[in-house]
């Protein structure tokens, strides 16, 4: 079953096509990121989708509510990460609980703040917190009233290694409890870790929509071979592999960029096994998101153009 | 009803925690309060007789249209009214919150310099009691309303520091606070008619403090209900959560609308 259903969603401000019929459907209990650089959409996108922004055109339907029209039922079955907190500055963590919960008719949820490490924080006033601690008690507030879909926007930029494993594993959670999340976000690291499948928007268009194991299949991105022997075998200026386009040599590794993984490999072992050497390490590495992320920003619109 | 509790709570506990509210709250009016009765209830012994009225309309001046737009236009700017809109905070919540919290912090102030003006600088008490308790809390809930408008409709928060300036500095001049409305030039006695400080300190000096009244004082109560109803129905109406005005049309130009009760008075009122 579909937690969000978009069709033809389309928003201009002014002359400014912002979004431009895109149409993508989000699955129950599914993490899916929405990519792209600023300007891209997401984040008209996102307001359509939080009720904060009357689509121009198309359909929308988030928990099968309509957004715009059923503001009062909508409320309730979302909860939001704000990319700035948005709170006040003088607010402490525990009135702010007592505040957002009673708007949403549900009882505070204090153990949040205790399983986001506020509870020693919870007089403190928002500004004395730091950025870690007010993006936690952000995403407590935004799930504090069991949101069927959750919507995060950069959840864990700015946010120290430790940190932001702790909100992935909590996300995660949030997911096993069949919350839909929706993760908007430049990091693509965190998106290919975190997603079950995402979407790519430029100049207001989804350029591609999918898992991102398919996404970065489907580049032009070559695999990096990265090869070390004992007898330096592999250094000589005229040793050739199929497939391969680009070839260099650094810190004792020999490196190949191949668009036919199988048939690079097994040349290159072969190789060596024929000049009696050694195989010390061998690493491949395949494109990673940001690599067909940037490939398609580059061959689908210009950087520049797509910051509108 | 337990979500506006917590909310007011909180928003009247921020005005003390936060430096700037605490300043125009309290500490700004009550050091000119103590200058004036120090220095001009000495050199104009006749401001005494004014004292009580002038100081309260001046403190409510101060708090409302130094206090509140800022604190609005910056809420709006830093997303928080995004985050309200989210989670199921309605304007109209939003905005009477922010104007009851302030009527609630000039309360304590009206008091003090109620009881004080007396008995540090010899300033008569109100005759009619009841009046100046019903002025009081139209004038604050006028002043709120106009408050809440600028913060509502100005682009920025500059913008809004200059509109809350352009009335706070004309209603010390010409509101008949520090120079009575009597004594102003025909001119200056008309433009002080836009203004609802002419109005609450007529009011004040005729209902409540047993003085002549300079026009109608039950004229003045109802352009003051009458400016806060209109003012506040249309902060309500053009209230935007938008830090980005993406659906800004002529707001600035709709809140103009504000000041018509306050134009006819020129002409109806004598």
């Amino acid at each position: 079953m579909n937690a969000i259903e978009v069709k033809n969603l389309k928003k201009t401000y002014g002359d400014v096509l912002a979004v431009d019929r895109i149409s993508f459907e989000v699955h129950e209990g599914e993490i899916f990121g929405l990519l792209g650089p600023n300007g891209a959409g997401k984040t008209t996108t996102l307001e359509c989708m939080e009720g904060l922004r009357k689509p121009d055109g198309g359909s929308l339907r988030v928990a099968n509510i309509d957004p715009w029209y059923e503001p009062h039922k909508l409320r309730n079955v979302i909860g939001v990460q704000l990319q700035s907190a948005g709170l006040p500055l003088n607010i402490t963590p525990e009135e702010a609980m007592k505040i957002f919960c009673a708007y949403h008719h549900a009882p505070p949820r204090f153990d949040l703040l205790k399983r986001m490490g506020l509870s020693e924080k919870q007089n403190a006033q928002f500004y004395e917190l730091s950025s870690g601690q007010q993006r936690r008690l952000s995403l407590a507030l935004a799930v504090a009233h069991n949101p069927q879909v959750l919507f995060l926007d950069e959840p864990t930029a700015g946010l120290d290694v430790a940190t932001r494993a702790e909100l992935h594993d909590l996300i995660h959670e949030l997911q096993g409890d069949n919350t839909t999340v929706i993760l908007a976000t430049h990091d693509m690291a965190e998106a290919e870790e975190m997603s079950d499948r995402v979407a790519i928007l430029l100049n207001g268009k989804i350029v591609t929509v999918g898992t991102p194991m398919e996404i970065t299949a489907t580049g032009a991105g070559q695999t990096k071979i990265s090869v070390r022997t004992q007898n330096a075998s592999l250094s000589g200026p005229d040793i050739t592999f199929p497939a391969v386009n680009q070839h260099i040599s650094k810190d004792d590794y020999n490196i190949y960029f191949s668009f036919n993984i199988g048939s690079t490999l097994v040349a290159i072992i072969a190789f060596i096994e024929a000049q009696r050497d050694t195989l010390i390490d061998l690493r491949v590495e395949r494109p990673s998101l940001e690599d067909r992320f940037l490939e398609i920003i580059h061959t689908k619109g210009t950087l520049s153009g797509a910051m509108l | 009803m337990n979500a506006f509790i917590y909310h007011f709570a909180f928003e009247f506990r921020a005005g003390i925690r936060h430096k700037q509210l605490l300043l125009m709250n309290y500490l700004f009016p009550l050091g000119f309060y103590l200058l004036m009765g120090f220095i001009l209830a000495e050199i104009n012994p006749t401001f005494r007789e004014d004292m009580i009225p002038a100081m309260i309309i001046f403190s409510t001046l101060a708090a409302t249209l130094l206090g509140v737009p800022i604190a609005l236009s910056t809420a709006r700017e830093n997303a928080i009214f995004r985050s309200y809109k989210i989670n199921g905070v309605p304007a109209i919540s939003i905005l009477t919150i922010t104007a009851l919290t302030t009527i609630l912090h000039l309360l304590i102030m009206a008091m003090f310099i109620t009881i004080s003006a007396p008995l540090l600088f010899g300033a008569p008490m109100p005759v009619n009691w009841l009046n100046y308790m019903l002025i009081f809390t139209v004038t604050t809930i006028n002043l709120a309303s106009i408050s809440v408008l600028i913060g509502v409709v100005s682009s920025s928060s500059r913008e809004s520091i200059l509109w809350s300036q352009l009335i706070f500095v004309t209603s010390n001049l010409l509101g008949g606070l520090l120079l009575p409305y009597r004594m102003l030039p025909d001119i200056a006695r008309q433009v002080s008619k836009l203004l609802p400080a002419t109005y609450a300190m007529n009011a004040f000096n005729s209902l409540a403090m047993g003085k002549d009244a300079d026009f109608s004082p039950w004229g003045s109560v109802v352009v003051l209900m009458l400016g806060s109803l209109l003012t506040f129905a249309l902060a309500i109406h053009l209230f935007s959560w938008d830090p980005h005005h993406a659906t800004r049309h002529g707001h600035t130009f709709l809140g103009f609308l504000s000041i018509l009760p306050y134009a006819a008075c020129v002409f109806l009122l004598n």
